[in-house]
């Protein structure tokens, strides 16, 4: 198990490398450079070649890439060009807050999804199949954000029950846990409701494969209640390919996330980075996709680790 | 020294065009949702494209004095806040997300599919380097990319096709060389050889039409990614530049509205992707039953 680890850290080396080498260039080789962006129309020749020299943007690329990397290894992204704040000081801010309602999102839908699928799997092609089916397809075909619109438009405009955006209630000096609790209900919502449309069919498909098994049969003519024989002997079977999704799913619900930040104006990642991008400051966007690239390394890590946990048929060597 | 055998093969063309419908394409249309997938998709496409030619209305010209009026006799959809009929411009962004929708899937599947077949037809080394460069390239967070090239780039329509194919043909290029990978060991596969087919022939001629189920059926769910990707860049302000509308783009800007509880401006767009991404899911639904044998009843 140990050996196996390493072995998949070391793979994994490669593709960070990987990540770092293409976001790198691709960044810099595009043209219209921070400096442009920073002084808008009053730009000459001369302030250009100022600022590239202070943030070390006249030096060759590969040197440029040099210095990047080793500061990397050190833990450091560098400063942002616009916060004037070190990187990894934003990202340390924003990333809990997407962490949170994605989390949070991921460990609902995974429940939910898992009942769903099952019982839609139990009861097949009844119509409480047919239903669960057409609305998962629904929710599917929806596009993220104007999901997250028509929620703020229904529970914040109309209903009223929730606020429409933002991490708290701005007028309120000391907001506490409730305060986050009723922000975050209508973004972890609406992610949940997309994923679970993603989930729910494969956990359908998964348990209707596992329910025709030899094993199944067996448990059921050895007298063991439909309970048993669903929850304990099918359920865990069935589960395994959701587990592989979840690491496929990261990237996934980083980009939900994405368009969530920007419906419901919640200050994370994803609103860091849409702006990031707005005003080309490098050190910014450079992190963040590295910091999500090795998050989804990772996440794919677990998951497989995770597949070996429940399934013991999976022998690591 | 080859030339007698290879004269022996009978002129193949003909005899496949006479070929009766393939059981593919019969158990395609046997298949309700099928049905569904192309008369819907059919109805939509015709309204944006055929659409304005009956509906004689400027999608661009302002009337302040009729902004943000709901649904009425002038304006059937309502109008936005410059007062342009809403009608209109749901027809005409139609067109330009349809367009970069089908276009990048089609060029998604050009570049998967060779990268695929040649990765899987030449293997050794060159197919460790290749797979590992679409490893690398799955860990990235694409939309991040997208969204980056975006803003630098200020993309017209073409470039925009370009781009999100640049970030979607990783599928495509795995599915096509794992299929190539199997196939290229059949026994038709040798006989081509046998006879002296170059490798270009073998995989032009005999690997390429026997990929093609997978490869049609990733491309209908490419086409539903794509028509996302460009709905959900515009709906970030960075797609398609105005003031050419299109449905993400009418999205982002209903978003504005939403506290005037402009309905007519948020609801029509929406439904307008949502039934585009039914369709063609469906649709996909029922070419992988059909391609696929062992979901073939």
């Amino acid at each position: 198990m140990v050996k196996y680890i390493i072995y998949r850290l070391i793979q994994a080396i490669p593709a960070m490398i990987g990540i770092t080498i293409i976001g790198f260039f691709l960044v810099h080789i595009v043209p219209g450079g921070p400096a442009q962006a920073m002084l808008g129309a009053k730009a000459t020749p001369q302030k250009i070649a100022e600022i590239n020299r202070i943030y070390g943007l006249n030096k060759p690329i590969v040197v440029q890439y040099g210095i990047w990397m080793w500061q990397l290894l050190h833990g450091n992204l560098g400063t942002s060009y616009f916060y004037n704040q070190s990187v990894w000081s934003l990202i340390a801010i924003n990333m809990p807050r997407t962490l949170g309602i994605v989390g949070v999102s991921i460990v609902i839908a995974h429940v939910c999804s898992v009942i769903l699928g099952s019982m839609q799997a139990y009861w097949k092609n009844t119509v409480f199949d047919y239903l669960v089916t057409t609305v998962t397809y629904f929710f599917y075909a929806m596009p993220f954000f104007w999901l997250g619109i028509i929620m703020v438009l229904i529970f914040s405009v109309d209903l009223n029950w929730f606020p429409s955006g933002g991490l708290s209630n701005p007028l309120n000096p000391n907001p506490g846990v409730g305060s986050w609790i009723a922000h975050s209900t209508l973004p972890i919502v609406t992610l949940v409701i997309g994923t679970i449309a993603q989930w729910a069919q494969y956990m359908r498909t998964s348990m209707d494969e596992t329910l025709i098994q030899d094993y199944i049969r067996t448990a059921r003519s050895k007298g063991l209640g439909e309970s048993v024989v669903v929850m304990k002997h099918a359920l865990r079977n069935s589960i395994l390919p959701l587990i592989t999704l979840l690491g496929f799913a990261l990237p996934n619900l980083f980009a939900g996330a994405l368009f969530v930040e920007v419906v419901f104006n919640y200050p994370g990642m994803g609103l860091l980075f849409w702006n990031a991008a707005l005003q080309r400051d490098y050190p910014i966007i450079l992190g963040i996709v590295v910091l999500t690239g090795m998050l989804t390394i990772v996440g794919n890590l677990l998951a497989d680790l995770l597949y070996g946990l429940i399934d013991p048929r999976i022998k690591y060597t | 020294m080859a030339t007698p055998e290879v004269q022996l093969s009978p002129p193949s063309p003909q005899v496949v065009e006479r070929r009766e419908p393939s059981r593919e394409w019969k158990t395609f249309w046997s298949n309700p949702l099928a049905w569904i997938g192309v008369i819907v998709l059919t109805l939509i496409v015709l309204f944006s494209f055929v659409g304005p030619v009956f509906y004689h209305v400027s999608a661009y010209a302002p009337n302040l004095g009729a902004a943000l009026s709901p649904p009425n006799a002038q304006y059937p959809l309502g109008s936005d806040s410059l007062g342009r009929d809403n009608l209109i411009r749901l027809m005409i962004g139609g067109q330009l997300s349809l367009e970069v929708g089908f276009a990048a899937a089609l060029v998604t599947m050009v570049i998967g599919v060779i990268y695929g077949l040649i990765s899987g037809f030449v293997g050794g080394a060159t197919d460790v380097i290749l797979m590992r460069i679409v490893d690398i390239l799955y860990a990235i967070p694409q939309l991040f990319f997208l969204l980056f090239l975006d803003s630098v780039f200020k993309p017209n329509a073409v470039l925009l096709v370009f781009v999100i194919a640049l970030f979607s043909w990783f599928g495509v290029a795995r599915l096509v060389r794992g299929e190539v990978l199997s196939l290229k060991t059949r026994d038709y596969v040798e006989a081509a050889r046998a006879l002296g087919s170059s490798n270009m022939r073998i995989m032009i001629r005999h690997l390429l039409p026997n990929v093609m189920g997978v490869v049609v059926v990733s491309t209908t769910l490419q086409v539903a990614n794509a028509i996302l990707t460009v709905a959900g860049l515009s709906f970030l302000g960075l797609g398609l530049p105005p003031p050419t509308p299109n449905w993400g783009q009418m999205l982002s800007d209903s978003m504005t509205y939403m506290f005037q509880n402009a309905w007519w401006l948020i609801y029509p767009p929406g439904f307008a992707i949502l039934f585009v991404e039914l369709c063609v899911n469906f649709i996909g639904v029922a070419l992988n039953q059909a391609y696929d044998p062992r979901l073939r009843r």
